[in-house]
């Protein structure tokens, strides 16, 4: 087996990477027969149910929004930036675990990725949808969102080539755009599956459409191979530069708080932390309903806890690293920012933070915890819940109080603010279904190779 | 186009043949489809559909520039008395029209609307050419005391202003048009005594002497020594709050 550390024979995985006995034929039937055959299962209805539900939220707080502009959100000076650019950060490193998976795992040959890729890859596409979002809102205009695009215009005016903003606008649209062609690469193979498996002509035409012709030739697969590389290439950078340039909307700035240099490798860092999070709170539940557990096995999950464990240690250490600096630097300002996140009035959401991003993932040491689906989908849900805390902090401890006592003030989101959030949460979950219903949950040629690994050639 | 199942019999195929050729063409479709769509918007927002440049509006009474300016001689600020000291140059009353027209042409149809205002007291309401949006604050006054004369932005190649025989848009006013005199107003400014003169624009006859008269050769030069001699601080002519307060 693959798997298998020959050196180190007390480090062997909690489980195989695929549970025996497969063939090619039953992975395809696995994997084709969810969105060609079998009914859903009551839990994918469930979800669906629960997500349109909450996206209605969304629909009836956008079009309030619209009708009485960004004051109906409770931003007013000196917090101008409140839940938007807290949801948007959130929700674009909550992308980040999808790239990281698909791009860097597959260059560093980490085989177990291939179980989970094409999952991780879909949330990472509708999380950056879901981001996207918030500066459109925000702007009050949407209308006029093009503004911030260069182009050339009637006004004779560029766009301020120097603000973080502006670097933001491309990198999450570089983002977005090469990871849907990496995603939709990955799926031309399985969609010429389905077409091949359907049996309705209309269903046959449709996969067949997008399969682009596909048939699976050794010229096919070479050049499949030779552009995922590169695309793979291409989006390594930007798992590590978009969250930097993210980080960058508030490195930039001379709020205490936010203008250190330790703040893209921490963003980072927390942005895979979530993302890991997501997909496992996700993929728990959903692997149970459409029996995937030999596909997606323990092993799986038991690497995705590590991953989160040495990523919450990497968050622990730049929380560490503001605390020190403010004391390392002597400075009034820093030392008052620090102070005032264990003490001031929001020092609940610092405390918070603590506990559910450095102290409950300590418990993934584990092993036992590890492999109880339960315990580890509460910790998922808690990381989740402290990522968006961590944000929280970054923007409403410095913003309501910076350098001077006569321009503090308090922040507290809306309903509004919570309605959208709520509302981005409930599409969020309607794209998942909608991915699960209609496309190819696991990379079947993928898991595949993977098969033809771990049994040699022989066996088909 | 006939594919082969995993057990090896052929099967009916799915599309039709000619649809890999249709899927080549529409690639290359797709791009001519997006640059036409692009040029055509991009052509349709610089025309004068949506500019109003030369597009003549229509007005209670045709007044015509042409008559009162090039062949009667009257000067700009007989009617628009506000040019030099508002920000408004002013758009004359009924009573400025009457010193004249109490005598001339008040017997004719088209003339009626005038007559009809002079007895009512209720004012004329002409059709507005030439309308800045509200975040723009543009006074007429600074631009006329530095040097900008009225045919600058009255004006364009093919309508002058003082032969138009229905009032046009000369000029887009978009932001850039702005900007191109902003940035560098030595193209264009002109002795303060040359202001009102139509005829006067960069390298014409009358440019010519003045250049003459400053004794400079060209308008580059005339340009650099007007903009000091004036004290246009160029510098904060592009700042936002110059035109939007």
């Amino acid at each position: 087996m693959a798997i298998e550390n020959k050196d180190h024979k007390d480090l062997k995985p909690v489980a195989p990477m695929i549970e025996q006995p497969h063939t090619y034929e039953t992975i395809s039937d696995a994997v084709g027969s969810i969105i060609l055959s079998k009914p859903q299962p009551v839990g994918w209805h469930i979800m669906l149910g629960i997500g349109m539900f909450l996206a209605s939220f969304l629909g009836i707080s956008v079009a309030y929004l619209f009708l009485n502009g960004t004051g109906a959100w409770g931003l007013n000076m000196p917090v101008a930036w409140g839940f938007a650019i807290v949801n948007f950060v959130w929700w674009i490193g909550i992308g980040h675990a999808g790239t990281l998976i698909s791009a860097i795992l597959l260059l560093l040959r980490q085989e177990w990725r291939n179980a989970i890729n094409r999952f991780a890859e879909a949330m990472t596409i509708f999380a950056v949808a879901c981001a996207g979002m918030y500066p459109l809102l925000h702007l009050g205009r949407p209308w006029v969102a093009f503004f911030i695009l260069p182009y050339p215009n009637t006004m004779g005016l560029w766009p301020q080539f120097r603000s973080p903003l502006l670097w933001d606008v491309f990198a999450i649209s570089t983002y977005a755009s090469v990871s849907i062609l990496f995603w939709f690469l990955g799926l031309i193979p399985d969609f010429a599956m389905l077409r091949d498996r359907a049996k309705n002509i209309w269903v046959k035409r449709i996969y067949g459409a997008v399969a682009l012709g596909w048939r699976g030739s050794a010229r096919h697969w070479h050049r499949y191979e030779m552009a995922s590389l590169l695309l793979a290439g291409l989006c390594t950078p930007l798992v590590v530069s978009v969250h930097s340039i993210v980080s960058f909307d508030f490195a930039i700035g001379i709020v205490p708080g936010w203008h250190t240099t330790i703040f893209p490798p921490y963003f980072v860092a927390g942005a895979i932390y979530a993302g890991f999070a997501m997909v496992l709170t996700i993929l728990l539940p959903v692997r149970s309903w459409y029996n995937m557990k030999s596909l997606i096995t323990d092993y799986h999950i038991d690497n995705m806890a590590k991953v989160m464990l040495a990523t919450s240690l990497i968050v622990a250490y730049g929380y560490i690293c503001e605390a020190f600096f403010a004391f390392y630097t002597n400075n009034q300002y820093e030392a008052f920012m620090m102070a005032n996140r264990f003490n001031g009035p929001y020092a609940w959401s610092y405390w918070a933070l603590i506990f559910c991003n450095i102290i409950a993932p300590q418990f993934l040491w584990s092993r036992k915890i590890r492999s109880n689906v339960w315990a580890l989908w509460w910790i998922t849900i808690v990381v989740g819940i402290g990522m968006w805390l961590e944000r929280y902090v970054i923007i409403i401890t410095s913003l309501t109080r910076d350098f001077m006592p006569s321009s503090w003030g308090t922040y507290h989101g809306t309903p509004w603010d919570w309605g959208i959030y709520i509302g981005t949460l409930g599409f969020f979950v309607v794209c998942m279904c909608l991915f699960i219903r209609l496309l190819p949950l696991l990379a079947v040629h993928e898991v595949r190779i993977s098969q033809h690994n771990m049994t040699g050639h022989d066996h088909h | 186009m006939i594919s082969l199942n995993g057990k090896g019999n052929s099967v009916a195929p799915v599309f039709p043949p000619g649809v890999n050729s249709l899927v080549r063409w529409s690639i290359a479709g797709g791009v001519v489809l997006v640059l036409t769509v692009v040029g055509l918007a991009s052509a349709l927002y610089w025309s004068p559909l949506v500019t109003d440049v030369n597009v003549a509006k229509e007005q209670p009474v045709p007044f015509s520039h042409h008559r009162h300016v090039s062949a009667n001689g009257i000067d700009c600020r007989y009617c628009h008395t506000t040019v030099e000291t508002s920000s408004f140059a002013g758009i004359p009353p009924t009573e400025t029209c009457m010193t004249c027209h109490s005598v001339i042409l008040n017997d004719q149809e088209m003339f009626k609307p005038v007559v009809d205002s002079w007895e009512s007291g209720k004012p004329m309401e002409w059709t507005r050419l030439n309308d800045m949006p509200d975040f723009v604050y543009f006074n007429h006054s600074i631009h006329i005391d530095k040097g900008i004369g009225c045919n600058h932005c009255h004006s364009n190649e093919t309508a002058k202003i003082e032969d138009m025989r229905l009032t046009v848009k000369a000029q887009t006013f978009h932001m850039s048009w702005c900007l191109d005199c902003h940035k560098d107003p030595s193209q264009y400014i002109r002795p303060k005594d040359e202001v009102f003169n139509m005829d006067w624009e960069p390298g014409s006859v009358d440019a010519k002497n003045s250049y003459e008269a400053f004794g400079v050769a060209n308008q580059e030069e005339l340009g650099a020594k007007l903009v000091k001699d004036y004290n246009v601080e160029v510098e904060q002519l592009t700042n936002c709050s110059i035109c939007h307060r």
